[in-house]
């Protein structure tokens, strides 16, 4: 099983100052939590993808890459890729290219995007969000595996003989999950490819997030990919930890009714019986994420927001490093009790595959 | 859940954002449900009946709006009107239209989640001068949701408690028995429609990716190139 964390990379003033760090700071500190989270042994940082303030990764293979390259074993992932509003043949060459400068380690979370204005800004409908998302990665799907390809289809220019260049690494395409809070649909298509599926089990109260679950393993056996239980599963999660829970609800409270997503709502009590948001002892934190596995079956990638809301850098490092010592380790063993040996892991590029088979033998 | 398409039982949910306890909303809003199931009654058909207080709701729709998505008591709320066979939807009349806590609920039920319910709609103030509100507030909201809104809408001012209730013509109490008897009529018309539910039946993927119109028939698998249905990308 694979752990990690996600940044939505937003500049959110810090409610107990009032600052604000700076685009060029908060960029170093997504660089930083990445190289965190691969010094305390978790698996996989994934940036997020906006064009529009407060947010600022617009360009996260340029990211992606500067990490890859301060790296060695982080897997560089998304949470999301727009599949809506980039073009599927950018996705397509980008990724491939990070691909190669990464040694293959990369894959990617494609999801609609539900910011409006992004939509027209990039000569694109929100009405069409599915179609765009259906149709895009029927296009990107077949630029990782045909090397000459004649498409046409109905939300963007054709192409004749077109070739995505660099091809994948080793001609194997990055793995993809499809993230959806609400919607079957990409469910749906996550299944039908055989692909990942993300939710990210952070606005959305438990008994939706099993749905969506359910309905994609049901139909990834459907479509043949195998038993419902090997579908690769991943969910997000969002944790602020102190050593006991009294002392982690005092500091968070704060960044919590200050949030841009829920400042003003539910009390923070109400939103962590509803959603698996988890402010508590690390013990909380171990505890409820073993009980997504409940929820959703045995799954494959856990990742954790913990840097939004304005909690600045060394608060969210603390949490990372927290993470690595006192959760992890608890949570990669207690997963794997219990475990079914044939649930599959997430799939990894044969030569990241191989390297970590290396390390695993005994020299 | 079984269809109850031939039963002769049918729901009804009564939505009322009266704010006073007691109020006069609320009071019309029971003299409403209570008609329409005598109407029922007559045609034999057995009424359930469960009224919502949007104000027990009001911090949860609140919420709703800040975070996406509903509290576990608010979902059973929604999920009453989403299966009711009939709606009655009660307001005050605030400002010269319906109040903010009664558009606040009609706001998070899902857009098509009304469309062809039997509905009757009704209104309370303090002067007779606001009736029309009915008309050119509350009817287009619903008329905008697809509801099956029935021709007699209901409003009710201070002085229709007393002598106006029983007016010459056409008081308080003859125009909710209009109402109700048409609103009654429409449910019984109607069979029971089951609620859709998107995450047991999900548009397969290969009816959505109908024939593409893509040139090279390569590649391992059919492609999903084209638009799902209702995409409105055709």
């Amino acid at each position: 099983m694979q752990f990690g964390v996600f940044s939505v990379g937003d500049v959110t003033p810090d409610p107990t100052t009032g600052r604000a760090p700076t685009e060029a700071e908060r960029i170093q500190a997504m660089v930083t939590i990445a190289l965190k989270v691969e010094e305390v042994g978790l698996d996989v940082f994934a940036s997020g993808e906006h064009h529009n303030p407060p947010f600022v990764p617009s360009s996260p293979t340029t990211m992606l890459g500067y990490i890859a390259a301060r790296t060695e074993r982080l897997i560089l992932s998304t949470a999301t890729t727009l599949i809506t509003t980039n073009d599927p043949v950018k996705i397509a060459e980008d990724y491939a290219m990070l691909q190669h400068l990464a040694g293959g380690r990369v894959d990617l979370m494609l999801g609609r995007g539900n910011t409006g204005p992004v939509y027209p800004w990039f000569g694109q409908d929100i009405r069409n969000g599915i179609a765009l998302a259906y149709e895009h990665y029927g296009l990107l799907h077949r630029l990782w595996r045909e090397d000459v390809v004649d498409w046409e289809g109905k939300l963007r220019t054709p192409l004749t003989a077109f070739t995505a260049v660099p091809r994948p690494l080793d001609g194997v395409p990055p793995f993809v999950w499809h993230g959806s809070i609400r919607s079957p649909e990409i469910a749906e298509q996550a299944a039908y490819y055989g692909d990942g599926f993300f939710h990210n089990n952070i606005f959305w109260p438990a008994d939706h997030v099993r749905r969506m679950v359910d309905l994609y393993r049901r139909r990834f056996e459907h479509y043949g990919h195998g038993p419902a239980s090997h579908a690769i599963v991943g969910l997000g999660g969002q944790v602020f930890m102190r050593d006991n829970s009294q002392e982690a609800i005092r500091e968070f409270r704060p960044y919590f009714d200050h949030a841009p997503v829920y400042g003003g709502g539910p009390s923070l009590e109400d939103y962590m019986e509803q959603t698996p948001l988890t402010v508590g002892s690390p013990q909380q934190v171990i505890d409820r994420t073993l009980g997504f596995r409940d929820v959703v079956g045995n799954y494959q990638r856990q990742l954790f927001l913990l840097d939004h809301a304005g909690l600045p850098l060394p608060i969210v490092l603390e949490q990372i490093d927290m993470l690595g010592e006192l959760v992890v380790p608890v949570l990669r063993r207690e997963f794997a009790n219990g475990r079914p040996t044939d649930v599959p892991d997430a799939p990894l590029h044969p030569r990241v595959a191989a390297s970590r088979e290396l390390e695993a033998s005994p020299a | 859940m079984t269809d109850r398409a031939s039963s002769p039982s049918r729901s009804l949910v009564v939505v009322t954002a009266g704010l006073g306890v007691p109020s006069s909303t609320r009071l019309l809003a029971d003299r409403l449900a209570a008609a329409t199931e005598r109407h029922l009654a007559d045609a034999g058909i057995d009424a359930r009946v469960e009224v919502v207080e949007l104000r027990d709701h009001a911090q949860d729709l609140t919420n709703h709006l800040l975070t996406g998505f509903p509290s576990p008591k608010l979902q059973a709320v929604i999920d009453a009107v989403l299966a009711a066979d009939g709606l009655i939807a009660v307001s005050p009349i605030f400002s010269a239209s319906y109040s903010g806590l009664f558009k606040l609920f009609f706001d998070v039920v899902e857009r098509d989640g009304l469309a062809g319910k039997p509905t009757l709609i009704a209104a309370t103030g303090g002067t007779p001068r606001h009736s029309l509100a009915i008309e050119h507030a509350i009817r287009p909201l619903f008329a905008y949701l697809n509801a099956a809104v029935v021709a007699t809408g209901v409003y009710a001012a201070a002085e229709d408690w007393g002598t106006g209730g029983v007016a010459a013509d056409g008081g308080l109490v003859e125009r909710i028995d209009r109402a109700a008897d048409e609103l009654a009529a429409a449910i019984a018309a109607r069979e029971h429609q089951p609620v859709a539910d998107p995450f047991a039946d999900p548009v397969p993927f290969e009816g959505a990716a109908l024939p593409a119109r893509t040139r090279t028939e390569a590649g391992p698998r059919t492609r999903p190139d084209l638009a799902p249905p209702g995409s409105g990308a055709a």
